[in-house]
């Protein structure tokens, strides 16, 4: 289980880099403010983040990009405690979400992963039915009211852009779906525990260009009511989808700023020669 | 050829080449014109199609270096500049063309009175200088050399705004050499405008090299 170390003011100095200037215009109340400061993560011995500090705003689109073993996705999974389960994982310095800190001793995670919803590189629908699927995370929230529950595995399937592909087949094995769909009914399920955080590790490297681009489009739309972070090795991805680019490197925060400054004039030469495809 | 450092050094090659061979074409154009060696005229105007063929290569490459390399960053301004860079180049070679042409058509030395006058030769040194500046810049990324491009525009367009009232008198003086003051202030005018092609062409090169955008501005 992880373990907490109080951050220090040694720690603060040693980050890295500034995070970009963020001014919450966010008008929505259910999307979520995630702030990172001083973030050191080991695995035993080996350290594997190494000190960041970052604010996130409120329906943002943030890609965490650089090459594989960088530290994106285990900084990625810091935010629903995911790592936690990682023998020898340490984490120290704080992450809070909208002002609390999720690493606190009191914290319930159960609570905050409803919270933050998780979408991963393969999709993995559970082998039951399309309906099941989406309405089990209501379920196991203790609701019953089965109105409620078929409209909110309506209105989740219709946020992920599958309600209309599947609306006459609810009860079909989610099994029987193409890839691209039951990617998006992964990101259904996760819609109907209504989170106000969504993280996506790799969403669409396992799916053709068309499936990819419904994803890429659905992740637009959904930014008006979520933050969302994604993990991508797709620079193009990164670059249409996201507003903010964070650049990660050996476990450092190199570079964090708006996608369009990253992608045209990043001020640092690493961040340069690995989006140029000059190493990575 | 995957790699895009590659690519780059090649194309970049062959935009030098271009920038050379404008160069020699403006050169070539204002040695014809000055001392009306019809011959050097017509290898200016042989040499267009040579000038067309490597704007079509330029065009067509940097299509496909962006179409298969989605370039970003420096990738990306780079290939812009370059677009740009050849667009004037280009234009460069048509001027020098046209002044080729008409040196043939003038048919007559001009006389040297009027080449005092009207300053062409401190006109085509101050181009001169802004070539080698363009060379420097383009070839070491060297900013300082771009942006003295600006300053030597300037007086190209100092020496253009003057000749107007000068031929305006002169003629007067003189109306048998009529022809040749007319032909003067259509010449200026194309070395006036391959001055102003020239600092379109700086402003490309410290966009690749700075990320700014230059155009428009005042303050340079």
């Amino acid at each position: 289980m992880a373990k907490e170390i109080e951050i220090t003011m040694e720690n603060i100095k040693n980050t890295k880099i500034d995070s970009p200037e963020i001014v919450d215009e966010s008008t929505q109340q259910n999307a979520s403010r995630i702030e990172t400061k001083g973030v050191k993560v080991w695995y035993d011995d080996f350290m594997s983040i190494k000190g960041i500090d970052m604010v996130i705003k409120p329906n943002t689109i943030t890609a965490f990009i650089g090459p594989s073993g960088c530290g994106k996705s285990t900084f990625l999974r810091l935010f629903n405690r995911m790592n936690d389960y990682v023998e020898g994982f340490t984490v120290e310095g704080k992450i809070k979400i909208n002002g609390d800190n999720i690493y606190k001793k009191k914290i319930n995670v159960e609570e905050l992963r409803k919270e933050i919803g998780m979408v991963f590189q393969k999709p993995n629908p559970f082998p039951k039915s399309i309906f099941d699927n989406v309405a089990y995370g209501i379920q196991i929230q203790g609701i019953k009211d089965k109105k409620l529950i078929n409209e909110r595995v309506e209105k989740a399937l219709r946020q992920a852009d599958l309600w209309e592909e599947v609306k006459d087949n609810l009860k079909k094995s989610a099994l029987a779906l193409s890839g691209g769909q039951q990617q998006r009914l992964c990101i259904a399920r996760t819609l109907a525990v209504q989170p106000s955080i969504l993280l996506m590790d790799e969403p669409t490297s396992a799916l053709d260009p068309i499936s990819t681009a419904k994803i890429e489009e659905l992740i637009h739309h959904l930014k008006e009511e979520y933050t969302i972070i994604i993990v991508t090795h797709n620079m193009q991805q990164a670059s249409r989808i996201s507003d903010y680019t964070a650049f990660f490197y050996l476990g450092e925060l190199i570079e964090y700023d708006k996608t369009r400054k990253i992608f045209t004039n990043p001020e640092k030469k690493q961040t340069e020669n690995y989006i140029t495809g000059r190493f990575g | 050829m995957i790699n895009i450092e590659e690519q780059r050094v090649t194309l970049s090659k062959i935009g030098e080449e271009m920038l050379n061979l404008c160069q020699s074409q403006v050169e070539q154009s204002f040695e014809a014109f000055i001392t009306f060696d019809t011959d050097i005229a017509e290898e200016v105007i042989l040499k267009e199609n040579r000038v067309n063929a490597l704007d079509l290569k330029i065009e067509i490459d940097l299509d496909n270096f962006i179409a298969l390399n989605n370039p970003v960053a420096t990738d990306l301004r780079f290939a812009l500049a370059l677009l740009k860079i050849n667009y004037n180049l280009e234009r460069i070679g048509d001027q020098a063309f046209d002044i080729a042409n008409y040196t043939i058509d003038l048919n007559q030395k001009l006389a040297p009175e009027l080449v005092e006058k009207l300053q062409f030769k401190v006109m085509f040194e101050t181009l001169e200088s802004m070539f080698k500046d363009i060379v420097t810049a383009y070839t070491d990324e060297n900013l300082k050399a771009a942006r003295k491009v600006f300053k030597k525009d300037k007086v190209i367009n100092q020496i253009n705004a003057n000749t107007f009232l000068i031929v305006e008198e002169e003629v007067v003086k003189n109306p048998a050499l009529v022809k040749q003051y007319l032909m003067a202030l259509v010449v200026m005018k194309k070395y006036e405008k391959i001055g102003d092609l020239l600092k379109n062409i700086s402003e490309s090169i410290i966009y690749y090299i700075d990320a700014k955008i230059l155009k428009h501005k005042k303050k340079k």
